[in-house]
């Protein structure tokens, strides 16, 4: 795992703590994946995810895993109803992508990447 | 899908009337559907089940609102005296506003709606909440493009729901043509309330259904509700029956000449008296005096003026000398008064309805009932009117209906025909006479007692009503001031008739005094007469001895034979 992915296991942090810290490299895409537990489904769309990522975003992304099962408190902060829910708090605005992102092209869109990457 | 015969078993939802004709609640452990078009009531219905929980029945509640934010949802409800705020620090509410923002949302790929279960099962873990309650849970349906997904997962929701044993209260729009817009009644088929709030004539109703009640006898009409200051209300009054109780006390009209009417002692407590009749007729002054009498027995009694306010009514009251004001001073006496267009005749009901629980009267006046025909059409009026008295019926309560008959009409036809359904019904009419008019009144029937059949005439006194007999002279029927002339010229004919018959008894007395002194007169005659005829009878036999003596003296004399004197002196009889 690289390190710029931490899973949330021991401490939860709170929002306001995690924006504190995304704050410090503006650059950086701030993302949150919302699962919960470890199910098929979530770990698949963990590695939909990373792949996006490390194809699209190399270096600039910072991926936080939240799951719920253990932290359901969190789950009214950002307005989770569906799982897996990817959550782009920076660069704003916040924007949500729902499911597994199986289909990239429709997660890329999402996210804003395409219109970035066709521009490069 | 076996067929259960045992009760099931209910979560009271303590809201007035609807466990009446739930038959005790909503099913415990069980989702409910409220559907209703927007505005209808449900979010504020859903509120009070979960409140009434918290506070009445110790089970604590999770609301999911999906529509409205907490803040929202607590000003919202303040008004009706419910404080969410305090409820959520007692750990017995908990208010989770969820929000979908379509805009900010995409989807790719698989998902499911396992961050909602886990949401909700935090709020009920942590303050053990017995019940919840979601709306609108539609809104999903907008926030989210996967409705395959979304309909897999309101199956299993509604499931989860069950297996966790809470009592669920879901709302839902109405969708046209169907209960719901999104087809909720699918998973939720348990029970279906349907809010309905209609406009007809301008003038807005609420009602409500139970659409469906597995397991349950329920009622099946619609109900009118309200929404005031205390919340929801419904009326189960269509289930009315007639069982009520019947009461042999009798309770006096305050008229005491009214009483001796029916039957000495006046109205059977509990039942339903009507007074109609033509306008200014007095039926306020009598339903006034009715108060007031019931007021001095100590009873409660509510007054409801569909057309004078209450400072007009007491002050019309003093003037026939009915201090209405230190009755309402006690608290013995309330008023309402509202215009009967002002809400429709449901929401009249409703609210008639609630101030009656409220103030539990023994006594409660509607004056006049016929303005409510005003505020809907006559049959419902007449429905209305029906499920009022049978309301009251049931409480024990004593009504007083006044009815105004226009000129019009058949004089003894009630507007809404509601004779048939009351005990006592005084009718009201004026009498048009040599240029006056005059109030009569006169009982109609009475049931269960023997009354009068008597026309009074009715006075409106300084001392209050007053009942009188009316002139029945061998013309016709006289009141007012004929009456008082006719009785005048009465006792000036009698006065005649009597100085007349006087006449004539001296007059006999001197013809009597004048035959007996003929009498005595005659009599007196007939004595001498016959005195004379007997001293002349005495005269003649004298005579007769005095000739006879003569004749033997001179045969003597002539020394003649003596021969038998008779045949000389039959000879000589003969002669003369």
């Amino acid at each position: 795992m690289k390190k710029s992915v931490r899973t949330r296991e021991q401490e939860p942090l709170s929002l306001q703590e995690i924006e504190e810290r995304n704050e410090v490299t503006p650059e950086t895409w701030q993302l949150r994946l919302y699962v919960a537990g470890q199910t098929p489904r979530s770990v698949a769309a963990f590695a939909n995810l990373k792949k996006i990522c490390e194809e699209h975003l190399p270096g600039r992304y910072n991926i936080e895993v939240v799951d719920l099962v253990k932290h359901p408190q969190l789950a009214a902060g950002d307005q989770i109803l569906a799982i897996p829910t990817l959550v782009r708090k920076l660069p704003q605005p916040l924007r949500k992508i729902v499911g597994d992102l199986r289909d990239t092209e429709r997660a890329l869109v999402g996210l804003q990447i395409r219109p970035a990457a066709v521009g490069e | 899908m076996g067929t259960e015969n045992r009760r099931l078993p209910k979560a009271p939802t303590g809201i007035q009337g609807l466990d009446e004709i739930t038959g005790g609640g909503f099913p415990r452990g069980r989702p409910t559907l409220i559907c209703g078009s927007a505005g209808a009531g449900k979010t504020l219905l859903a509120t009070e089940f979960l409140v009434r929980g918290a506070t009445e029945y110790d089970e604590p509640g999770v609301f999911m609102a999906f529509e409205e934010t907490a803040p929202e949802l607590t000003q919202n409800v303040r008004s009706l005296g419910f404080d969410l705020d305090d409820l959520a620090k007692e750990k017995k509410l908990v208010i989770d506003f969820v929000r979908i923002e379509r805009s900010e949302i995409d989807e790719t790929g698989d998902y499911n709606l396992e961050g909602l279960f886990i949401r909700l099962g935090a709020a009920i873990d942590a303050i053990g909440a017995r019940r919840v309650v979601l709306d609108t849970i539609e809104n999903l349906f907008a926030g989210l493009q996967n409705q395959g997904i979304l309909r897999a997962e309101l199956r299993r929701l509604f499931r989860w729901l069950k297996d966790r044993g809470v009592t669920a209260v879901i709302t839902a729009e109405r969708g046209e043509g169907a209960l719901t817009r999104h087809g909720l009644e699918e998973y939720v088929s348990d029970c279906v309330v349907l809010l309905d709030h209609r406009v007809t004539d301008q003038v807005s109703t609420r009602r409500l259904r139970i659409v469906k009640y597995r397991g349950t006898a329920h009622g099946t009409n619609e109900y009118p509700f309200l929404i005031d200051e205390d919340g929801f209300s419904v009326l189960p009054v269509t289930s009315l029956g007639l069982q009520h109780e019947v009461s042999e006390e009798r309770v006096s009209s305050g008229v005491p000449r009214l009483d001796t009417m029916l039957g000495g002692e006046g109205f059977y407590r509990g039942t339903t008296v009507l007074v109609s009749g033509t306008a200014g007729t007095g039926k306020t002054s009598l339903a006034a005096s009715f108060v007031d009498a019931a007021c001095r027995r100590g009873e409660r009694c509510l007054y409801f003026s569909f057309e004078e306010s209450q400072g007009q009514l007491t002050r019309n009251m003093r003037s026939i000398g009915l201090d209405l004001e230190q009755w309402s001073r006690k608290k013995l006496l309330q008023f309402h008064s509202s215009r009967a267009t002002f809400y429709g005749l449901e929401m009249h009901l409703a609210i008639i309805h609630k101030i009656v629980q409220d103030f539990q009267p023994r006594v409660v006046v509607l004056d006049p009932i016929g303005s409510l025909i005003q505020a809907g059409n006559q049959r419902d009026a007449h429905t209305m009117i029906i499920r009022l008295i049978d309301f009251l019926k049931q409480r024990g309560v004593t009504a007083f209906l006044t009815n105004l008959t226009s000129g019009g009409e058949a004089l003894e036809r009630t507007d809404v025909e509601i004779s048939s359904i009351v005990d006592t019904w005084l009718f009201m009419r004026d009498i048009e006479l040599d240029g006056e008019r005059n109030r009569a009144l006169y009982v109609l029937k009475s049931r269960g007692m023997a009354h009068s059949n008597q026309l009074r005439e009715f006075l409106l006194t300084p001392q209050g009503v007053e009942l009188m007999d009316v002139y029945v002279g061998p013309e016709r029927v006289l009141t007012g001031s004929s009456r008082l002339s006719q009785e005048a010229r009465e006792t000036a004919a009698a006065l005649a008739r009597q100085q007349d018959a006087e006449r004539k008894d001296r007059d006999r007395m001197r013809k009597r005094e004048a035959l007996e002194a003929r009498i005595v007169a005659l009599r007196k005659e007939f004595e001498v007469e016959e005195a004379e005829a007997e001293t002349a009878s005495t005269e003649d036999v004298s005579r007769e001895e005095a000739i006879a003596e003569n004749r033997e003296a001179m045969s003597r004399s002539r020394q003649a034979d003596m021969v038998k004197g008779g045949g000389v002196a039959t000879r000589r009889r003969g002669v003369r």
